[in-house]
């Protein structure tokens, strides 16, 4: 690969996880399976997860989005898979957002949030 | 290269700036910002309301504006034109004011693949009255396919609303053509122009382009945002029913009904965006003062520069006419398995202004199978340096992401 620019945004992090997501699919017959558009670009998260005791074993996510939407999905659920619901419970926004390590304009946020709502509505379903 | 451009101040307050998003709104020329400013330093006062001089002179300075409209769109008389908010509130008035009124159960309204929302969403409404929507389709070449009398029965259809040309595809579509070619195939329709996008590029004549109805924007054509125009022959306005109701649009008003007052004030209701339509009338001098053959002249050099430097981009994805011929100087295009959002992003950096997502045309999108595009679009202050900008940006787009 060439070398790539320096952007405030697009660091390797968000290229590496956009063209290679980790996760990213549907989980064959899941616990949870919820779905979350974007309004302002159109985007749509799917999610699709089980759950063992009180674990969340597997995790996916489908859909199409911007390299900043998928990159914070691979690395959400990177970061959530195998653990327990209650510590993804107490996941906040700000956690979400630092997996990232980049700043975010307040559009681009909601692009990366995008994949931590869908979370959020998972987790409302399987409560 | 564009000897318009100095007349915009956003260029020097921004002199990096190369933008590419005219479809959406345009820049303001300094005439356009000095008239509104005028109005409100020398002549500021309600219209066709007071006795003294002051509104006198701001009502003759409105109504000033009604003429130069007319005259613009090639009107009979400026009582066929109708100030409202935006070509939006316009096309809103034919659905709730005309169609409302004379279309029954069964009848059809063509509409196309291509439309804006605003131009859609108003029809769908009327579907809970048993009116129809039938959808012409778009050629391989993203232009219409409007030969289609034997998928329709051409004697219910009523309403022929089409836009003028494409937001996302800058395809000019033939609506005269089309009107002709229903009515030659048995239908009794009216036709209803949306203007929004071609009236700033192609200045048209409502005759000339057999239009019973018309509506445009005043802020992709220069003016101040909040204004818009419908046209509409006198005896369709004298026959159709006002859409909003309130002061000044009334004739005589008891506890328990109302008559209305005659057009053009029946459309009318409450003020109007005073200073808009002021700076209206100020912007159609100035784009009249440039002259249709100038423009023209200017746009075809930067349409065919577009489409020169889309060629020499073969990994990019261009939506929409590939030739000069009966297109505006609108670009929508994607980079293969990158986001129309990361590519907007990446181009603002470099002072790009472009618009990305699904451009209030998702039916559109749906039909080209993709979530959105990027769009590039022009008007007269671009210049071929923009179009080098807009390329050399592309091919940052893909460093950046690590596709180059």
């Amino acid at each position: 690969m060439m070398e790539m620019q320096e952007d405030p945004l697009y660091r390797e992090i968000i290229i590496e996880n956009w063209r290679n997501p980790a996760n990213r699919g549907v989980v064959e017959s899941p616990d949870f399976d919820v779905e979350r558009d974007n309004p302002f670009c159109g985007d749509r998260i799917r999610m699709t997860g089980k759950i063992k005791d009180g674990r969340l074993t597997d995790i996916a996510f489908s859909g199409q989005g911007c390299a900043v939407s998928t990159a914070a999905a691979s690395l959400l659920t990177e970061e959530i898979k195998g653990r327990e619901i209650k510590d993804i419970q107490n996941l906040t926004e700000q956690d979400a957002l630092s997996l990232l390590g980049v700043q975010l304009t307040p559009n681009r946020t909601k692009c990366a949030l995008l994949a931590y709502r869908t979370l959020k509505d998972a987790l409302k379903q399987i409560d | 290269m564009s000897r318009w451009k100095a007349d915009f101040p956003i260029f020097t307050h921004n002199p990096k700036l190369v933008y590419l998003d005219s479809a959406a709104t345009s820049q303001k020329p300094q005439a356009v910002i000095d008239a509104v400013t005028r109005f409100y330093t020398e002549s500021n006062a309600n219209v066709h309301r007071g006795m003294y001089d002051l509104s006198e002179r701001a009502t003759e300075q409105f109504e000033a504006v009604r003429a130069c409209v007319a005259d613009f769109i090639g009107a009979e008389s400026p009582d066929e034109v109708i100030f409202t908010c935006g070509a939006t509130e316009a096309i809103n008035l034919v659905a709730g004011g005309w169609v409302k009124k004379f279309l029954k159960r069964g009848d059809i309204i063509v509409v196309s693949q291509m439309e804006h929302h605003s131009n859609l969403l108003p029809w769908q409404q009327l579907q809970d009255l048993g009116v129809e929507l039938f959808s012409l389709p778009l050629t391989e070449d993203c232009r219409l396919d409007y030969q289609v009398a034997d998928r329709l029965d051409m004697s219910h259809v009523k309403l022929i609303a089409l836009t003028h040309a494409s937001n996302v595809l800058g395809t000019v579509n033939p609506i005269t053509d089309i009107a002709k070619y229903f009515r030659e195939h048995g239908a009794d329709a009216k036709l209803l122009v949306d203007a929004a996008q071609s009236a700033p590029h192609l200045l048209d004549n409502v005759r000339s382009l057999g239009a019973d109805f018309l509506a445009f924007s005043s802020h992709k054509l220069l003016g101040p945002s909040g204004v818009g125009v419908l046209y509409a022959r006198k005896e369709l306005l004298e026959a159709m029913d006002p859409a909003v109701f309130g002061s000044h649009m009334v004739a005589r008003v008891d506890q328990k009904s109302s008559t209305w007052a005659d057009v053009p004030a029946k459309f009318e209701p409450g003020t109007r965006n005073l200073e808009g339509v002021i700076g209206l009338g100020t912007a159609l001098e100035y784009i009249t003062s440039i002259g249709k053959d100038a423009l023209h002249e200017h746009e075809e050099t930067l349409i065919k520069a577009a489409l020169d430097a889309f060629a020499n981009m073969p990994d990019i994805q261009l939506f929409g006419p590939k030739t000069k011929e009966n297109r505006l100087g609108i670009f929508s295009f994607n980079i293969p398995g990158v986001h129309p959002h990361d590519v907007a992003d990446i181009l603002n950096r470099y002072g790009i202004a472009v618009r990305a997502g699904h451009h209030c045309a998702q039916p559109l999108m749906q039909q080209l199978g993709v979530p959105g595009t990027v769009r590039a679009s022009l008007y007269l202050y671009n210049t071929t340096a923009d179009i080098e900008a807009l390329v050399e940006g592309i091919a940052s787009v893909k460093r950046t992401l690590g596709l180059a």
